[in-house]
């Protein structure tokens, strides 16, 4: 272990980092990939299994082609190739979490190969290369008990959960990611959000690196400028954007303290800590595992008919890129403007917001100002809080002048505490500008004779002075007045 | 009723359908024999009575109700204890399995009870099916009843000395290297194996995936082609299974029983006709040829060079296969788990659980599989083996250019002595030298008694292309009419 400390702009400096991400995401198919069990999330334990996923003697998977199918989208949005032929394999190791002890995975024949994804960081196009896209399935969940550690390791009791064995992983691998410099965290998590971005755009996924349905592996290694690439490390348990930048830069600083006391780098596999934001080995073990891949013989080969990769090719939908592009144009956005929008994670509700009437500007205004506000402070999802037609309707009634920027916002806040409709909540709470003249005028009224001195003071041509009997207004009418209107008609009985 | 057990399962259909024997009394009749029997014998490892007296009883009552009734309807049958048969226990002849009921049934099964076949119960085996003499069953061998000193073959030596026993007429097997067709032929009955991918194996406890293949067990060819073709057919619960219309098997044996093979071409094996078996095994099959020939079958002499390392290529793949299918036996979920005292990780359970539940031959192929599929070690193992598999798979497609079906002794040896070849596998491995290049290539097969040596039934082994398997019944039952099956001395 390296006492020594470099500040990050010395070790990027001394050494290049090249960087690699293993990606899996978990589909959202109906079923599991080799039998007919449900794939939701969140039941009793162990409700969700049949022979096949509990690995019984004797049951056989088969292939779930709804999972195959979500693969070769994938494929395709990352602008693989799609093997003509390809086979599913045996990777042999003893793990309680999965139940046949071997895990029926891809090796050297994945479904997709050979794509690339481009990312952009400062405004500058990144393309990262993805070595292959494969079809696995995914192993049960352990619950480790009386261990310090939660590892199986010290543990006294260890219990397992096979709701998950069996539900369809796709990784994604890239090729190795060279000459980002000091900004290859920022590419790793760039890649990871785009990825991400291009999942879901295609439906198979929830994508919810909380919920663990999207998970990711970081490998680094550093070189000096010119020599070969050095030995890289796995990074595991990165579980959120943030932390796949935190990993990437907290294994770069550790591997350039090492290498510069004239430390060697070790294979192996890290685990990332969320709290301390290091890196800490895993069991060397692991990496002397020898997974003895074979092909797996109780599956036929896959062989995706090119009509059928065609059909889905022609398919796919627009790039996330591609309506970022369209979007920004069609809303006027500058890169920095855009930026925000993107970072508030509003692209998708602006979009559907203006599609229900509003202006690209008043949309924005709202997701991005007091809805984004309230989504940080209470650490919510911006999408739950209200919805598009929520945000479109308090708009409209801004434009029809039942509401003031500022009765909006109490409006606004209201339906975020789920009162209802943004007609509902200005109803119940009585928010609706006083626009009736005469109900107004009487107010004016009342409020120049509760005022004499005032009065005077504006009939001697001192307008200014008129500020106070318009407050006076405001405040009988509890802020509903249009403040605008309130000072013409006092205006009207004083000098007129 | 003990002239019931003596009859083929064609005739106690056609008796049950008729009325003049119930299923009950059918079933009752083998279940005494069993009892009478097995403790000699010891074919079976778990027989289930009470099962099969109530599935008789159903037969009997659809029969009274009208209901049409399947050819074998109410017939008894005995399973290989490799099938997964629910809540009976299912053990593959292994201690690790000991206690094991599992929730499910085969496919093999659920189509023996749709077709209202009564099962016995469960036969003995070698241990996951990995032998040749029946003597690698944790719980005991099973004995020849020729002679109940000699072992019945293996590993489906329970099934075909249960047969052979009269304890029932009908049983299921697995062949992965021989272990329908070497049983057969040392106990004088009939042995299928149909081809790879025509009959699930959805529920049959995994030995070796792309090799293991159900079949029919039965005293006559007609028999072995009627249960053929109630276990046959596609299952989309299993990848590897072909989705198209069984063979028609069971016309082919009775058009075989007529006793005209006149412009069938049989392709004798050079390869196989020589060294490696015994005198009197290559003299009886040589008799049992010139009877097909004299049947108008037109003999031609084909060369298979690769068959000759078929064996070498079967005990790579064979214990590559199993070294990972029998990683699931840990002890974690079901079965045997031995050392879970508190004190020690799960690790060592694992580790004693398949120490103590593992026989020696299970252990050694698993090393051997470990060991083949190895880094650095995979392409001159497994890979390679791969490649003799593709090669032999061109022999027989070259052979079946010029010829119908192919013929080879079964197996080189008759039964042999109890314990005179657990010593040295590799003796014990040649049982299979001429069973396994079918396995390899995927390719139907069957034995059929072929006379006798030294007073020990003998088997001729017919092989076929890949999804003919009505060939075989043809050639085999021609046979069978001029040679008819051996009858064995009482118990
Ligand atoms: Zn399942």
């Amino acid at each position: 272990m390296s006492t020594m400390t470099v500040s990050y702009e010395d070790a990027t400096a001394r050494y290049e980092p090249v960087i690699g991400l293993e990606t899996h995401v978990e589909l959202g198919t109906r079923t599991k990939m080799f039998c007919g069990c449900p794939t939701e999330f969140g039941a009793e334990p162990n409700t969700h299994v049949c022979p096949v996923c509990l690995g019984l003697p004797g049951s056989l998977p088969v292939a779930n082609r709804a999972a195959i199918e979500a693969t070769i989208r994938i494929g395709l949005a990352l602008n693989c190739t799609i093997a003509s032929w390809c086979r599913f394999a045996r990777k042999n190791y003893f793990y309680p979490d999965m139940p046949k002890n071997f895990q029926i995975s891809q090796y050297d024949e994945p479904l997709c190969v050979d794509g690339w994804l481009d990312v952009l960081i400062d405004g500058q196009t990144v393309r990262v290369g993805i070595e292959r896209v494969h079809l696995e399935e995914d192993t049960g969940k352990t619950l480790h008990l009386g261990g310090a550690t939660g590892r199986i390791h010290g543990a006294t009791e260890s219990l397992v959960d096979y709701n998950r064995a069996g539900i369809p992983l796709v990784e994604i691998v890239t090729k190795p990611v060279p000459g980002t410099g000091a900004r290859a965290p920022q590419v790793a998590r760039a890649y990871v959000t785009e990825l991400r971005e291009v999942v879901r755009s295609l439906g198979v996924s929830d994508v919810r690196m909380e919920q663990g349905s999207m998970r990711c592996d970081v490998n680094t290694s550093l070189n000096r400028p010119g020599e070969p690439w050095g030995t890289r490390t796995e990074t595991k348990n990165v579980n959120s954007l943030r932390s796949v930048e935190r990993a990437v830069r907290s294994e770069i600083l550790r591997q350039a303290a090492l290498l510069d006391e004239g430390g060697r780098i070790v294979q192996e596999t890290r685990h990332f800590h969320e709290d301390t934001g290091d890196t800490r080995p895993g069991r060397s073990k692991e990496t002397a595992t020898d997974y003895r891949y074979f092909p797996e013989p109780d599956l036929v080969p896959l062989a995706p008919d090119p009509a059928w990769v065609a059909t889905l090719r022609a398919a796919l939908p627009e790039s996330p890129r591609a309506r970022r592009d369209r979007l920004q144009a069609a809303w006027g956005l500058s890169d920095h403007d855009m930026q925000s929008v993107l970072n508030a994670g509003a692209l998708a509700l602006i979009e559907t917001t203006v599609a229900a009437g509003t202006t690209p500007e008043a949309a924005r205004k709202w997701w991005l100002g007091e809805l984004s506000r309230v989504a940080n402070e209470t650490a919510a999802d911006l999408g739950t809080l209200a919805t598009p037609s929520q945000v479109a309707e308090l708009q409209k009634l801004i434009d029809d002048g039942k509401l003031t920027d500022k009765l909006a916002r109490t409006v606004l806040e209201g339906v975020v505490s789920g009162e209802g409709s943004p007609a509902e909540v200005m109803a119940a709470r009585g928010l609706e500008v006083v626009s009736d003249t005469g109900a107004l005028g009487a107010a004016v009224d009342e409020a120049i004779a509760a005022n004499p001195d005032v009065a005077a003071k504006v009939r001697d041509g001192k307008v200014a002075a008129a500020g106070v009997i318009v407050g006076a207004v405001m405040k009988a009418t509890r802020g509903q007045a249009d403040a605008k209107t309130v000072r013409e008609l006092v205006l009207a009985r004083l000098t007129g | 009723m003990s002239e019931l057990i003596h009859k083929p399962a064609a005739e106690l259909a056609a008796l049950i359908a008729a009325g003049e024997v119930s299923s009950v009394e059918v079933t009752r009749a083998h279940l005494d024999r069993i009892a009478a029997v097995d403790q000699r014998v010891h074919a079976f490892l778990h027989v289930d009575a009470e099962g099969a007296l109530a599935a008789a009883a159903d037969v009997d009552a659809r029969r009274a109700d009208g209901a049409a009734l399947g050819p074998l309807a109410g017939v008894p049958v005995a399973v290989k204890d490799v099938l997964t048969t629910k809540g009976v226990p299912t053990t593959c002849g292994s201690k690790i399995l000991e206690g094991w009921r599992p929730p499910y049934d085969s496919t093999i099964v659920t189509r023996l009870r749709a077709a209202g076949l009564v099962i016995l119960g469960k036969t003995n085996m070698d241990e996951f099916a990995m032998g040749s003499s029946t003597e690698y069953s944790a719980f005991g061998p099973t004995f020849n009843p020729w002679d109940l000193t000699r072992i019945p073959g293996g590993s489906g030596g329970g099934s075909a000395a249960s047969l052979v026993a009269y304890e029932a007429p009908l049983a299921i097997g697995s062949d992965t290297g021989g272990s329908i067709r070497q049983p057969g032929a040392v106990t004088g009955t009939v042995g299928a194996k149909p081809t790879y991918g025509g009959t699930s194996r959805y529920g049959l406890v995994a030995f070796s995936s792309s090799l293991d293949t159900p079949g029919p067990c039965a005293r006559t060819v007609l028999d072995a082609a009627l249960l053929h073709a109630v276990i046959a057919g596609h299952d989309p619960a299993d990848s590897t299974s072909i989705p198209a219309p069984v063979p028609p098997v069971v016309a082919a044996a009775r058009q075989g029983a007529t006793g005209d093979l006149s412009g069938v071409r049989i392709g004798v094996v050079r390869e196989f006709g020589g060294e490696g078996a015994e005198p009197g095994v290559l003299a009886a099959v040589r008799e049992g040829i010139e009877a097909l020939v004299k049947l108008g079958a037109e003999p031609v002499e084909v060369s298979c060079p690769h068959f000759t390392y078929a064996l070498p290529a079967y005990y790579l793949i064979a214990p590559s296969e199993c070294s990972s299918n029998l990683a699931r036996f840990d002890g974690v979920r079901y079965g045997l788990r031995v050392g879970d005292d508190g004190t020690r990780s799960l690790e060592e359970v694992m580790s004693l659980t398949r120490e103590a539940g593992f026989g020696p031959e299970v252990k050694r192929r698993i090393m051997i599989g470990t060991y083949a599929l190895s880094a650095g070690y995979y392409d001159a193992y497994y890979g390679q083996a791969q490649k003799v598999r593709t090669l032999i798979t061109r022999d027989f497609t070259a052979a079946f250019e010029q010829v119908d079906v192919l013929v080879a002794p079964t197996t080189p040896f008759v039964a042999f002595p109890i314990g005179s070849r657990t010593s040295d596998p590799y003796q014990m491995y040649l049982a299979d030298l001429f069973t396994i290049p079918s396995n390899l290539y995927g390719g139907p097969a069957v034995s059929v008694p072929c006379g006798l040596s030294e007073g020990l039934p003998v088997g001729l082994q017919i092989m076929a292309p890949t999804m003919a398997d009505d060939r075989m019944y043809r050639v085999a039952a021609a046979l069978e009419t001029v040679v008819p099956a051996p009858v064995p001395p009482g118990l």
